[in-house]
């Protein structure tokens, strides 16, 4: 039984996309396959590409005698392998975050209990970005000031986002 | 600015003033930033390593935010003067430890501390005396803005600034506050303020950071989420913590006043006894008695010796500024006879202090 791509658990949904004009076997579990279905709707292809793109070509990703197929995963640019980054702790490139997009996400996950930055942006990030941390930035800022029971506070910060996302309907809803 | 000089100086970090310094040492920040278009150091061959090692080098040189910077190619140090500058935490164990090209570049008072090729490209530390986070964010901002408009680092929308160690990514911050928590060391209260710091993901960790020992009763707190919280976020987790182990710590020693005052003075007078007068003394020891003394001092138990002394003693009885200090390299028997020779004439009471 082939393993869900994104998680372990078995997959049950086969999905051929076809990206760029070439066919990509994606092999997920029900709960993956909905998430994945749901960010093909909303229509943002390059999101979730690079990290199945990253998983070899579809003939490796066939190799179902693997005891866990996630170790053979190599990132193009510094050909380090998901396996290497396991037993050394360390990755090898900025790209890595790229490649191992899927793997990595649990293990951000479980040590930040976050997965989305909302800190210091480089300058370079163009404005509608900027416009989407301050967004982020602004509701990080209301849920600490709801958890503090701030709430003058948090009035403060819904006005602020809520004029925000009027300026800019589409990037708030990609968020 | 050179390392021989170093020795018999200490940095601004350890000035013992300000706020709280009887209990809060120091406050340090740091950053972790990466080139966009290199493997992260580990990864790297040496040529590609010397590669990244010029080019930051030339941008970290050429900005303002840091002062003037004194430049150490740390490959090229002796072990000794490498362990010198971990002592002063001036730069990681691993820096020290590690190979192949990389350096350090050092603000004036040793404030600042710009470490290329670490485990990172770029690891920006500011160090500063007592609880001083706000002043810490400041300047290190600053420099990274500046280091910003010049190259390009690794970032993603998503994960924020990409680290060679997944622990790291997001700002790439990790703030610390060091502390001196005798009181709570010795009555074994220490254990209630890890648990409580744990639950809120803080970490504590000794005086060199990761895996180290917590010599001398000091113990650094530090956030251990680096991503999903603003930078100021994390520091006001720290800021907001800070007082009530300092209130902890001045309840105990309060109430080990109190209840056997006599006892305690006694603990402190030996401990004092034994530094002025020992003839061999290892490092562990010396950093156990200067913490019954310095906590001493604070309570007025303890007479004709100031809190700035005591503070380099810790740094300056250390093994590398030993050696510096004495211009030879020293085993470890050794070291523990030069070691006490060298507190016998810091705190004796006929000879002039340095």
């Amino acid at each position: 039984m082939k393993k869900c791509r994104r998680c372990t658990k078995p997959a049950t949904l086969h999905i051929t996309e076809i990206r760029n004009g070439e066919a990509q076997a994606l092999h997920l579990c029900e709960g993956c396959a909905k998430d994945y279905l749901k960010t093909v709707s909303v229509g943002s292809p390059n999101e979730e590409a690079p990290a199945f793109e990253a998983g070899g070509n579809p003939d490796a990703a066939g190799s179902e005698a693997e005891p866990d197929e996630r170790d053979t995963l190599t990132c193009p640019k510094c050909g380090i392998t998901f396996k290497q980054f396991r037993s050394q702790g360390r990755l090898g490139c900025p790209h890595d975050y790229v490649a191992f997009r899927e793997e990595l996400l649990p293990l951000i996950e479980s040590i930040h209990s976050e997965v989305q930055h909302v800190g210091k942006v480089p300058q370079r990030v163009p404005g509608i970005s900027r416009r989407q941390y301050d967004l982020l930035k602004l509701r990080a800022d209301l849920k600490s000031a709801v958890q503090n029971e701030k709430y003058e506070e948090a009035a403060r910060l819904r006005d602020q986002i809520q004029q925000l996302e009027a300026e800019a309907p589409h990037q708030s809803e990609a968020l | 600015m050179d390392l021989d000089a170093l020795t018999h100086t200490s940095g601004e970090w350890l000035r013992g003033s300000g706020p709280d310094s009887d209990i809060v040492i120091s406050s340090r920040i740091r950053l972790a930033r990466n080139l966009a278009e290199f493997p992260f150091p580990p990864r790297t061959d040496d040529a590609v390593r010397a590669e990244i090692e010029t080019l930051l080098r030339t941008h970290v040189q050429a900005i303002e935010s840091a002062g003037e910077l004194t430049y150490f190619n740390v490959n090229s140090l002796l072990p000794i003067d490498r362990q010198l500058l971990v002592e002063r935490q001036l730069i990681s164990r691993e820096h020290a430890e590690t190979h192949g090209s990389r350096s350090v570049s050092i603000g004036p008072r040793e404030t600042i501390s710009l470490m290329i090729n670490e485990e990172d490209h770029l690891r920006i530390q500011v160090l500063r005396s007592g609880l001083a986070l706000d002043d810490c964010w400041n300047d290190i901002s600053r420099i990274d803005d500046d280091l910003d408009q010049r190259v390009s680092f690794a970032f993603s929308e998503e994960f924020g600034y990409l680290t060679a160690c997944p622990t790291n990514v997001g700002t790439g911050m990790r703030v610390s506050v060091m502390l001196h928590l005798p009181a709570l060391v010795l009555t074994k209260e220490i254990q209630k303020v890890f648990q409580a710091l744990h639950k809120i993901n803080l970490a504590v960790r000794g005086l060199y950071g990761e895996g180290s020992q917590a010599m001398g009763d000091f113990y650094q707190i530090s956030n251990q989420q680096t991503l999903g919280k603003t930078e100021q976020q994390i520091i006001q987790t720290v800021k907001e913590v800070v007082p009530n182990i300092i209130a902890y710590e001045r309840r105990v020693r309060r109430a080990l006043v109190k209840e056997n005052r006599q006892r305690l003075h006694d603990q402190v007078a030996r401990a004092f006894g034994i530094l002025q007068n020992a003839q061999t003394i290892t490092s562990e020891e010396t950093m156990h008695l200067l913490s019954s003394v310095r906590m001493g001092i604070n309570l007025g138990l303890v007479a004709g010796i100031e809190m700035p002394t005591v503070n380099e003693l810790f740094i300056h009885t250390q093994p590398a500024h030993l050696q510096k200090l004495r211009h030879e390299t020293l085993e470890s028997s050794e070291r523990n006879v030069a070691r006490a020779a060298y507190l016998r004439q810091r705190l004796s009471k006929n000879e002039p202090q340095n």
